[in-house]
């Protein structure tokens, strides 16, 4: 079960992310989670949130450049080694992770968004490994 | 000094009888030689015999660099190819390149333009001149090299790329004289300036081109370099380099009207304009075997004055440059049309057709930024994608205009839509 991760294209300025967060509550956004990646000169954000395919129409709608990704949500348990044995899991299978970050869930536990280059072959592996995947009901994200 | 006294200071009827026997046989040998003037002369009903002396130029087609291009490569040559001895090529609009061609007197009279101009600025055999313009199929390096040799000067071949070896050089060789584009000298004395060569160095005459400048640009090198800068002005299509020079008075370029025949005109309505009155300049060649041109556009504007100039030289003169009449932008000497970079960026199909050029000058040399539109359809969420991407698009721009692009990603919409005529361009440079 993937995640629908809602990514938007910005520029590295001064304004930019509080133009697109203020797109997002006109519209009744709410987000799950956020990681911004950046370079000199853009930057990428990255969200999951409550209803993204309304959020990317609303952002469209506002000429914003953004994009609907599959990613995984894996839950990880609070103790020391718990992430480097997951990346562990995915190294020896050879596949390539292109991005990931921290998934604020209020529980226990702790919890990444994953973006692999095989998400399919990255399910499987952490399936067998036991690992357990956050499902969008599960963290009250309802997908329209 | 003047080189040809004779040629230089000819009486202006003297001139128009050498002008009008040059012109008049220039005509008959395209129209007999070249079947796009043939068909042109013949579609305006013109023959050889209408013209019969530079009174009856106005008669003469127009010609314009799209049809350098339609005839590419040599079909605009007026002489077989065996004749031609050298050929040049600047980047064209479309990818392809304009190509010219020189027969051996092209050559030998292009050496005596580029020696009289630099005589004009002061250099004389007894200099050492480093050729600072690049050397191989752009005009300014072989063109200027050619004139040095012609006046006797010891020439050093520098090309461009490596201004260490350049002023070490400069130095150690005791040169006087530099020819190179006007923004590569301010770099020059700078990086004399920091290594501390400056008052090392023995310069005292550059021969600046290829590129417009101002008289603020010429003081200044003047004033660090302690040495005398002259603009020598020029274009392959009807030469290279030495088309014209400023003197030491510098009121303007003489412009060597016994080779080239000059006019002003409107560019809307193509008529002549007054002398004094500025317009876009057009050279028609009538010496010129290998690549004849009637009434070449040069798009360049300008005005012109036949007054006999206090260097006693009776040659015309134009003014310096006030722009161009279409949207050509010289950057570091590369001609540069929007145009070139709208198709490239279209036939890569992957951005939007906004784009933006942020020209400017950062420590005297000229940069040029390109602002593409980040369009849905190819924004990836992932870094590596988007600055692969960048780099595929400055690679393609750079392979189109022959000159290095640093490309920005922005945001859509954010380039500014015009209502009219789409602005492309941001010159922060100031020269006109």
């Amino acid at each position: 079960m993937y995640m629908k991760q809602l990514s938007v294209f910005m520029e590295n300025r001064e304004g930019r992310l509080e133009e697109v967060l203020a797109v997002l509550k006109n519209n009744k956004v709410n987000i799950a989670s956020l990681s911004l990646a950046d370079t000199n000169e853009f930057g990428i954000l990255r969200m999951l949130v409550n209803k993204p395919e309304a959020a990317y129409n609303a952002l469209k709608r506002n000429g914003f450049s953004s994009k609907l990704t599959d990613v995984l949500a894996v839950k990880l348990s609070h103790r020391v080694g718990m992430l480097q044995e997951l990346l562990e899991a995915i190294c020896e299978v050879h596949i390539n992770i292109e991005y990931m970050y921290a998934l604020s869930t209020g529980g226990d536990d702790a919890s990444m968004v994953l973006k692999t280059s095989d998400l399919e072959a990255t399910e499987k592996t952490l399936r067998d490994k036991g690992v357990e995947i956050i499902t969008p009901e599960e963290i009250g994200l309802d997908f329209d | 000094m003047i080189w040809n006294e004779t040629k230089e200071c000819m009486s202006r009827d003297e001139k128009i009888v050498l002008q009008s026997a040059r012109l008049v046989k220039t005509v008959d040998r395209v129209y007999h030689n070249v079947p796009f003037y043939r068909k042109k002369m013949q579609s305006i009903g013109i023959e050889p015999g209408d013209v019969r002396g530079v009174e009856d130029l106005h008669i003469l087609p127009f010609t314009t660099k799209a049809d350098l291009r339609d005839n590419y490569p040599f079909g605009l040559f007026a002489v077989p190819q065996s004749e031609i001895v050298r050929v040049h090529a600047s980047s064209g609009t479309t990818g392809k390149a304009t190509v010219v061609g020189y027969t051996r007197k092209d050559l030998e009279i292009w050496s005596e333009c580029v020696a009289r101009a630099l005589i004009m600025a002061g250099v004389t055999r007894d200099d050492i001149i480093q050729v600072a313009y690049g050397y191989g199929l752009f005009t300014g390096g072989l063109g200027a090299h050619g004139g040095a040799e012609k006046l006797g000067a010891t020439v050093v071949p520098m090309s461009t790329g490596n201004t260490k070896k350049l002023t070490t050089m400069m130095v150690d060789f005791g040169v006087t004289a530099i020819a190179c584009t006007p923004s590569y000298l301010l770099h020059i004395a700078e990086t004399l300036e920091e290594s501390g060569e400056i008052d090392k160095i023995r310069l005292k005459t550059a021969v600046c081109g290829a590129e417009p400048w101002t008289d603020n640009m010429r003081r200044q090198m003047e004033e660090r370099l302690h040495i005398h800068a002259h603009d020598i002005y020029g274009l392959s299509e009807v030469m290279g380099p030495g088309v014209s020079c400023d003197c030491e008075f510098h009121q303007g370029l003489h412009v060597y009207d016994d080779h080239f025949l000059p006019e002003i005109i409107q560019p809307d309505t193509l008529a002549a304009v007054e002398d004094g009155e500025t317009g876009e300049l057009v050279f028609t060649t009538i010496t010129k075997e290998g690549l004849p041109l009637l009434r070449y556009r040069t798009r360049d504007l300008t005005s012109i004055t036949y007054e006999t100039c206090e260097c006693g030289r009776t040659l015309p003169r134009i003014s310096r440059f006030k722009g161009r009449s279409d949207d050509m932008l010289i950057i570091r000497g590369v001609n540069v049309f929007p145009s070139q970079i709208e198709s490239a960026l279209l036939e890569m199909g992957e951005t939007t057709p906004h784009y933006m050029m942020i020209v400017d000058r950062v420590n005297n040399l000229d940069t040029l930024e390109v602002q593409v539109e980040v369009g849905e359809n190819f924004f990836s969420d992932e870094i590596r994608e988007l600055e692969k991407l960048t780099k595929k698009i400055s690679h393609v721009l750079q392979q189109a205009i022959g000159l290095a692009v640093k490309v920005k990603l922005v945001e859509p919409k954010s380039i500014e839509r015009s209502m009219g005529k789409a602005v492309h361009v941001i010159d922060k440079r100031h020269l006109v």
